[in-house]
């Protein structure tokens, strides 16, 4: 008890009343909080924070996420820990952040670079049990000399049932997920069941709205499964391709061929090296990277992306910069009137949505329809080739950035000491001369954190490209690469593009621009000194 | 919104537009005709100003076009009339427009409150871990989180299985994805500004009994209202304009955010030319919250920009 407080003493400082009333290590009241209000507060704020960790455990615990139950079980004790304890005064202020930080952003990035060496992809998801029921449910066949059903999809509760008649024999059958039962005492009419006892028979609209639910609902037998094949007919189906554990392979029962499975890269591969398309995720190392360095089509596009990235981000910057330059030197004048609404009215694009602002101008460019073609009386198709779609994004760039530089220049120039300027006066120097050699260089190093943080902003810059061009023009030998493409939006087509999704492949490029960002982040430190501030 | 974090309290001060007091005589301020003293500055006003303000004026005119097609705008309006107006709000434009300003307040305004109180962990405790904690968010507030997306897209496909309530197409899942990528920058930035609040404030109060929780409500809080408002407002409009993550997350139409619902509206061929108006109206009107809340707070925002964040 002694060294508790002790501990107390030196955590809080000398003076501070003794951590709690009535001297306890762990309570409501351990670590000061006297007030009622507060009180109240810690009280409500604990009790939320149980309710949503016990309402959060409910659906971990019926899908058996062990793992995941485990974790919300520690933070939440962590969590009551810091909060009833007197000692750990810092935690009680860093504790919600670190857990958010932790979750939304670094959990994230690590999870990119373990995507980086997997195959995760549209054709290889999940495990190799998954591939396997997934190929064989896609080579269900009609089990020759099987019955043909006449289906009526039903549910019991809210699962689906398939109640089935059998045309030939006159035989009902109801059919859920765990097999096929008799079924006694349904009504059937023009060939097909209308009614029975505990289910209740769907109508067309109610099948129609789960419709991708019953087309993918079997029932198992002891032939097979039945299947339904449209909306009022079943069969019996066996899978053509089935797996064998002991070879572990798939052999296809009609055509004979067969698919053994290669654990390297997640698929089933015939003698000839042909893969079925379904495969599962494996880990395939450093195979992501080299594809990007060694694959020629790839190479030459990621490089050219690469060199555009950079030229896009850093001409961006520079004229920006250039334009704000002039109308902060301009403006900049003391004998000129009217400077204030100037500047609010010169500022307004800041303002405005960005979204909404790349989309108008995106339309302005329009080839059909589009101001810009109108006023110029030219029909340019302005994203359709490389250079024109090019100086449409930097125009738009510079109508979007050229403000921010003029209103933190002007910040910078009122600064600067009018008696540098002055004295270089007073010695005969020209404007211009006193400009370049002392305004100008005062205000580089002035704004040099800002102009990479700029930069910095700009390298991935998605919505610049996205929205304007989206990536356009395609050359037609890499579709999935276009010349206006960043990283960022290059990214974004191989993983959610509509061509198949290559997460494997697209989280090896992200790794590629957190590289990029990190050695840009070195340069910036050096700059800023921002590493001097961890103190 | 990318912001590197740089001395943050003392270039918080703002740009100052009033003149001095007295008379300032500029050595050859008599020199040359009125076109080298002032004629200039008009003219590179004039024309910035042109440069400035003609898309602007073009989305207003468009908006305010009855036809309502892109084919049909003008610059100028040639005729005026609120239908485009009247069809966004009937719509599902108010609905967009409702989840964006319940994600970008919920988002910027909590994690303005989680990194105000990191930030003070920081500014005012020694502990062991605080080096290496302030490193850490150095560090992490250098990757924007959208660079992830990939992995916050599988991750979130896992979240919709579990808790469907925060998973894909909610915007309670988006608000929480916001406020952990803010959490970094914010408390990168606040850090700076609360070292800059005088020690002794804090250390008075202790000797006269204070308790820690009170001297971060009652003392440090109220003098930090600056950088408070500057990060909020920085969220709020980076959570208003935020594309990517909110593109690949929300498909459902009801859980759209107004950027989004109104890349959708002209998102092909046909809609493009025939929606324009209802898209021009609707841009109109996300306009007004950032930009009446800009003209609030421009003394702030200017100061806060210049302690580095950036956009376009």
């Amino acid at each position: 008890m002694a060294r508790s407080t002790a501990d107390v003493e030196t955590t809080r400082s000398a003076g501070a009343p003794p951590p709690s009333p009535s001297g306890k290590e762990v309570g409501l009241t351990a670590d000061g909080t006297g007030s009622p209000l507060g009180l109240l507060f810690k009280i409500l704020a604990l009790g939320l924070f149980a309710a949503v960790a016990v309402f959060a455990c409910i659906p971990l615990i019926r899908t058996e996420r062990w793992v995941w139950l485990a974790v919300v079980v520690v933070v939440t004790v962590i969590a009551f820990w810091v909060y009833l304890s007197p000692r750990p005064i810092p935690l009680k202020y860093l504790l919600p952040g670190t857990l958010l930080l932790l979750v939304f952003q670094v959990l994230p990035v690590v999870f990119t670079v373990s995507t980086a060496f997997t195959n995760f992809s549209d054709g290889h998801r999940g495990s190799q049990e998954e591939a396997i029921a997934a190929i064989e449910g896609a080579s269900l066949q009609r089990v020759p000399d099987s019955p043909v059903f006449s289906l009526s999809v039903a549910t019991q509760g809210s699962d689906l049932a398939f109640l089935l008649l059998d045309p030939d024999t006159g035989d009902t059958f109801v059919g859920t997920e765990d097999g096929l039962d008799e079924l006694q005492g349904a009504d059937e009419s023009d060939g097909t069941i209308t009614a029975a006892d505990g289910f209740t028979v769907l109508t067309t609209a109610e099948v129609a709205a789960r419709s991708e639910e019953v087309a993918t609902f079997t029932v198992p037998t002891d032939d097979g499964v039945i299947k339904s094949q449209g909306v009022s007919i079943a069969y019996v189906g066996a899978p053509q391709q089935t797996y064998d554990p002991a070879c572990d392979c798939i052999t296809d029962a009609v055509t004979g061929e067969v698919w053994t499975a290669d654990g390297d890269v997640g698929s089933f591969v015939d003698a000839d090296g042909n893969a079925l398309a379904q495969g599962w995720q494996v880990n395939v190392g450093l195979e992501n990277f080299s594809r990007v360095l060694t694959d020629p089509t790839i190479r030459a596009s990621f490089l050219r992306i690469i060199v555009w990235n950079f030229a896009f981000a850093i001409i961006t910057v520079v004229i920006t910069f250039a334009l704000g330059l002039l109308v902060a030197l301009a403006l900049n004048n003391s004998r000129l009137r009217g400077r204030t609404i100037y500047r609010s009215l010169i500022i307004l694009p800041y303002a405005m949505p960005v979204v909404a602002m790349y989309l108008v101008w995106r339309e302005m460019f329009n080839t059909d329809f589009g101001l810009i073609n109108r006023m110029l009386g030219t029909e340019i198709n302005w994203f359709g080739n490389t250079a024109s779609s090019m100086i449409a994004i930097l125009l738009v760039q510079l109508w979007l950035g050229y403000n921010y530089m003029f209103l933190v220049i002007t910040g910078a120039l009122q600064s600067i000491p009018a008696d540098l300027t002055e004295a270089a006066s007073v010695d005969g120097a020209k404007k211009f001369y006193s400009f370049r050699t002392i305004t100008f260089p005062l205000l580089l190093v002035a704004l040099a954190p800002l102009l990479i943080a700029s930069f910095a902003f700009n390298f991935n810059n998605f919505s610049a490209i996205y929205l304007l061009s989206e990536g356009a023009p395609f050359s037609p030998d890499n579709p999935a690469a276009g010349a206006t493409d960043i990283l960022i939006t290059y990214t974004y087509r191989l993983a959610f593009g509509g061509a198949g999704a290559d997460y494997g492949f697209a989280a090896a490029i992200s790794v590629f621009i957190f590289l990029i960002v990190g050695v840009i982040s070195v340069v910036g430190f050096r700059q800023t000194r921002a590493l001097e501030e961890v103190n | 919104m990318a912001i590197i974090g740089t001395q943050a309290g003392p270039a918080l001060s703002t740009p100052d537009d009033t003149p001095p007091p007295y008379e300032v005589v500029e050595l050859g301020g008599a020199q040359g005709g009125w076109f080298r003293r002032v004629g200039w500055s008009h003219l590179v006003g004039i024309l910035a100003l042109a440069f400035s303000l003609f898309p602007i004026v073009f989305v207003v005119s468009a908006a305010l076009n009855p036809v309502g097609t892109l084919s049909s705008s003008t610059l100028f309006p040639t005729q005026v009339s609120l239908v485009n107006f009247t069809d966004t709000l009937a719509g599902s434009f108010p609905r967009w427009f409702a989840n964006t300003l319940i994600v970008g307040v919920l988002s910027a305004g909590v994690a303005m409150f989680i990194s105000a109180s990191a930030a003070f962990a920081f500014s005012r405790f020694r502990f062991r871990g605080r080096r290496g904690g302030l490193l850490s968010v150095l560090l992490i507030q250098l990757f924007p989180q959208f660079l992830a997306i990939v992995a916050l897209y599988l991750i979130f496909t896992e979240i919709t299985d579990v808790w469907p309530a925060i998973g894909l197409n909610s915007i309670w899942g988006l608000t929480l994805l916001y406020l952990g990528g803010a959490l970094g920058v914010n408390t990168w930035l606040m850090k700076g500004f609360f070292d800059t609040i005088p020690k002794d404030l804090d250390e008075s109060a202790k000797v006269d009994g204070a308790t820690h929780s009170q001297i971060y409500f009652g003392i440090i809080l109220p003098l930090v209202r600056p950088i408070l408002a500057v990060t909020g407002l920085l969220g709020f409009i980076g959570a208003v304009n935020e594309f990517l993550i909110a593109s690949v997350f929300l498909t459902d139409d009801r859980a759209k955010t107004a950027a989004v619902g109104l890349y959708g509206l002209i998102a092909d061929d046909q809609t493009r030319n025939t929606q324009f108006g209802l898209f021009c109206a609707g841009a109109v009107l996300l306009a007004i919250p950032t930009v009446l809340l800009f003209m609030y707070l421009q003394r702030h925002i200017v100061g806060g920009l210049t302690a580095g964040a950036v956009k376009g």
